[in-house]
Formats: structure tokens, sequence, C-alpha cells
């Protein structure tokens, strides 16, 4: 029964904190999260926190479902951090800023985007996207190509 | 040196501070299930595009300038294929309805729970969210607190099959989403409701 292999891995992942804005739910590859300092590699079932950078290598992908069901996903390459997530499930407002700092990120809007259009932001090294409830993706060049 | 050479050696100077290269951006907007498409305002700067029809797309020159564009489907699983095959399963969403005034299923609903049981084996690591909602009937203090405990009541229902507590966030959101849009005060049963959102 899957299940229980699910259960296990989330044993082993450690119990849902208050401090958990997102969970991986898919990965391939080399990849990492980067948190207070040390280094973990990226497993599916781990818990995603405010300020956590993803670091994904050239085989590298992850994927993370927010609690406000806003996915998100970064491909090879890539480094995405979560500067800010906040989000009130009974009235849900909130506010999600994120920046790509290179590589390629794909997105799919959530609740708090409903509830207030300019709820959500992607940062890039050249711009500043405002998401009002919908599916894109977005691409940062590596210096020199 | 005259002041025409000077200038032109503080004009060098800034180009020369200013050559950081811009690395080339590129966002484009995709249709939903539904075939429709959101909105994502880009901006730089002075500069601002609104992206609202799918395929639209926005990228930053290496000079710095916005440039309105449009990418093709094939373009869009070349360039971020492997990034999309990594988005987590869409959130899958189940309406469970109340008796009213009471935190008890109807019958309907209560052989409904199976049904998010069998979506949960799909997943990798589910978790779960579940969200209460009331009908208008009530001052919201009341309706916060009722939909509170209907959701509680749901979870003690998804742990009795075996879903672990630490998987299952809850929250009430009383009567501010009515599925049925009513004046207060009206009882109306497809209001009374749980939603359950398996991701």
């Amino acid at each position: 029964m899957r299940w229980i292999s699910a259960v296990l891995l989330g044993a082993f992942v450690g119990a849902a904190s208050a401090n958990d804005v997102g969970q991986v739910k898919v990965t391939k590859g080399v990849a990492h999260v980067e948190r207070d300092g040390a280094r973990m590699p990226v497993v599916v079932g781990m818990p995603i926190r405010q300020s956590d950078k993803l670091v994904t290598g050239a085989d590298g992908t992850v994927g993370v479902t927010f609690a406000d069901n806003s996915l998100l996903s970064a491909g090879p390459n890539s480094t995405l951090v979560v500067d800010k997530f906040s989000f009130n499930a009974s009235t849900h407002e909130g506010q999600f800023d994120a920046s790509l700092q290179r590589g390629t990120l794909a997105v799919i809007s959530g609740k708090m985007v409903k509830q207030s259009p300019d709820a959500m932001r992607i940062r890039t090294p050249a711009s500043i996207l405002g998401v009002r409830g919908t599916e894109f993706v977005v691409k940062v060049a590596d210096p020199g190509s | 040196m005259t002041a025409r050479t000077t200038l032109c050696v503080v004009l060098a100077l800034l180009a020369c501070s200013c050559a950081t290269p811009i690395r080339e951006e590129t966002v484009v907007v995709l249709p939903g299930p539904d075939g429709k498409s959101g909105t994502v305002v880009v901006q730089r700067e002075g500069a601002r595009q609104v992206l609202d029809s799918p395929y639209a797309a926005n990228v930053v020159r290496g000079d710095g300038s916005l440039e309105a564009s449009r990418a093709s489907a094939l373009q869009i699983s070349e360039s971020f294929g492997t990034t999309l095959a990594a988005l987590p399963a869409r959130p899958t969403t189940f309406l469970l309805y109340f008796i009213t005034a009471k935190d008890e299923l109807t019958a309907e609903s209560t052989a409904d729970l199976d049904k998010v049981l069998a979506d949960m084996r799909t997943r990798p690591v589910p978790d779960i969210a579940v969200t209460g909602h009331t009908d208008t009937v009530g001052t919201s203090e009341y309706n916060d607190r009722l939909s509170m405990q209907r959701a509680e009541r749901v979870k003690g229902f998804l742990t009795g099959i075996g879903i672990p507590p630490d998987r299952i966030q809850t929250a009430g959101r009383g009567k501010r989403e009515l599925l049925v849009p009513t004046a207060d005060g009206i009882d109306e049963p497809r209001n009374r409701r749980v939603e359950i959102n398996v991701r």
C-alpha cells in the first residue's frame, strides 16, 4: 500500500511545524535547500520555510506545494528564494514574495491571490512580476549566455 | 583637455559603470485548465507591461528594454518542459455537506470520505487542508466557531480511517466564502460544507 510508504517518509522528514509554509512534492537530480547557513539535500516530503533558498544542479528540479495551494517548480540550474510567505487560512489574506535569481520557474497561483490580487510577487534580477491569479513561467538566462 | 573631451571621458565612464550586463529574462503567461489565463504585470524601473492572454510574453533584453512578445506551445515545451514537469499535482477539492446547525455529515458525504482516501493514495506525500464553511444564519463569530468545529470533525473522520493527524491542517472560514451567494440569515444547505484539499 503506497500510503504506508508515504506515512513512513513523513515520519522520516519530520512532523509538520508551525514554521512550515510548503512541502516538496516532486524532486529529481541534484537539488538542495539552504537554511540558516546549512545545506540540506532536497527530498520529497521535506517542509519548506520562509527564507529557504532552493538551488538545483544541471539535472535537478524541485516542485513545492504551499499552504495556500500555490504550486511552484524550479527547473535545472536554478536558484529560487522564498523571501516571504504568510497566509491566513480563515481570511485568505497573506503575502508571497519569491525571487528567481537564475534558471527557470513555473507557477500556478493559489488562494491568497484570489483574495487580494497584489498578494504575490516574483522578483527577478531585472524586474518584479505582480501575479493576478494565473499560471506562468519565468526564465533568467545565465550570465554570459 | 577641452571641456568637450572631459565630457566624453565622463560619459564613457558612466557607460562603463552601466555595463554590468543585464541577463535576458522571459515571462510567459500560460492558459489554465479552462483555456483562459489570468494576468501578470511585469515592472522594470519605469516600464510596465500587462500580460493577460494565453502565451502573452515579455522579454527583458540585454540593454534593459522590455519587449512584448508571444510564445508558442512548442517553445514553452522546449524551454520549460522539464520545469513544468516538476510542478506538483494540482490539489483535488472535495466538498462534504452538513446537517443544519450540527457538525454531522449528510449520509452521502460520509460515503464520499472513501474518495478522499483513494485520491490520497495517488500522491507521493499527501497532505490535507480541511476548511469548514457555514450558511449565513447567525453572527460571524458563531459561524467562525461552527466552521472550525466542522473542520475538526472532518479531521476526526480522516484520522479515524488511518490518516496521520500531523498531515491534516484545519481552518474555519465561517460565512466568508459562500458556495451559493445568499442574503444574511438564509439556511442554504449547499453553504454548510467542508472543503477538503488533497495535495
